[in-house]
């Protein structure tokens, strides 16, 4: 993560700033091609040779390969364009959420104020 | 002569738009949101008659990438299309343009000093859509109002200010007012209230910030304006930091509004809040 980062300094946050967003730009780049079907079948067929085409570092990669989202963010993943990628996995934003803060869905859900109203 | 003639705050939540699709008005876990909306829809049908809607909103990687990203780009066409955000193009018709409207507003925001990126194809996400529904009945193929579309970057930093969103919208105003045509112009400013996706401290809401935001967006906008990025995320989360749409709404009404509706409901990830303001000066 950007050293930048520390000048935002709030807690369990990670800022989308330009530092982020150049450290992450393969990852996000890679995750907007899966608006198309095609892509999003490729990618399945072969999530290696597709994340080798768009560059991504080892880390980012074993970051996709581990499904592990608050890692994604750290090395610049961009949770509008991941989305993408969770679609295509089957992951929806409340899933991913909950992982990021280290609960269950169950868990999460019994945080919320109307949990029916997804 | 143009005239601003209404002025709206509007959340937008891509759940909202499924939950408008999928006719969950009555739903016990929608029916407030829905119910908190309709009085101003009423009130823009019977009273305001917009013929122009100016939107501030925000795109969510969908039809703009990082590769190229403006701070504020505004739709000249004469129509824009309903956006697939991955999931199917949502049942709403596409939106009618204003181009006319549009070619007056650009010539004269970029001789005021606001050097806006020009669209001539924007595809509309659930940043623009969420609140037209709820604001205006439309049938299977036409709206009630035609539609100009105003992107503001909130997603990637440097953000443009508070400040800067409200002197956009006064120059919004002299825009409006230079405009020769008679045409009533309603301005609306998308986004917020609290919310936040990334991170540990994904979920965070702050409903006592976005209830006193409300209240001082009319009475301190400036104060509320002159907030640091940094203050607004560490209050309302980092995508809570998108309510300086909200100023761009703001700043293109008159220095003092009369509130004509307010509506607050936060269920799951989002502070959602509506406010209609009439120009009181
Ligand atoms: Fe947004």
């Amino acid at each position: 993560m950007p050293d930048t980062q520390e000048r935002w300094g709030i807690p369990g946050t990670y800022v989308f700033d330009l530092a982020l967003s150049r450290q992450g730009y393969a990852i996000n780049k890679m995750c907007n091609s899966l608006k198309f079907d095609e892509n999003r079948e490729a990618f399945k067929a072969d999530e290696e040779a597709y994340m080798e085409r768009y560059g991504l570092s080892e880390e980012q990669k074993q970051a996709i390969r581990e499904r592990d989202w608050l890692r994604l963010t750290q090395l610049g993943g961009n949770l509008f364009f991941f989305l993408k990628l969770g679609a295509t996995l089957g992951y929806g934003l409340y899933t991913i959420g909950a992982q990021m803060r280290g609960e269950s869905y169950e868990q999460f859900m019994s945080t919320r104020n109307v949990p029916g109203a997804t | 002569m143009g005239k601003i003639v209404a002025g709206i705050g509007s959340s937008h939540v891509p759940s909202i738009g499924r939950a408008y699709d999928q006719k969950k008005q009555a739903d016990p876990a929608w029916q407030p949101l829905f119910d908190g909306y309709e009085p101003v829809k009423r009130w823009l049908a019977e009273e305001v008659k917009a013929d122009v809607v100016i939107l501030v909103y925000n795109d969510h990687g969908t039809e703009f990438f990082l590769d190229c990203y403006p701070t504020f780009a505004l739709g000249v066409a004469d129509s824009y299309a309903v956006a697939d955000e991955g999931y199917g193009k949502r049942p709403l018709p596409d939106f009618p343009g204003d181009a006319a409207f549009s070619e007056h507003l650009a010539n004269h925001l970029v001789a005021d000093e606001f050097d806006l990126t020009l669209c001539q194809e924007m595809a509309l996400d659930h940043g623009f859509l969420t609140a037209m529904p709820l604001l205006w009945d439309h049938d299977d193929t036409a709206w009630p109002v035609k539609v100009v579309p105003l992107l503001v970057n909130v997603i990637q930093h440097p953000l443009p200010t508070g400040q800067r969103c409200y002197k956009l919208g006064e120059a919004i105003r002299r825009a409006v007012e230079a405009y020769p045509e008679d045409t009533r112009v309603a301005v609306v400013g998308t986004g917020g209230l609290s919310h936040q996706l990334n991170g540990e401290r994904f979920g965070h809401i702050n409903e006592e910030w976005d209830k006193q935001w409300l209240q001082r967006i009319q009475d301190a906008p400036r104060e509320l304006a002159a907030l640091s990025h940094k203050e607004v995320m560490t209050a309302a989360g980092a995508e809570g930091g998108e309510v300086i749409m909200w100023f761009v709404m703001r700043g293109a009404m008159t220095e003092r509004v009369e509130e004509v509706h307010r509506f607050y409901y936060a269920p799951m990830t989002t502070g959602i809040g509506l406010l209609a303001l009439n120009n009181s000066d």
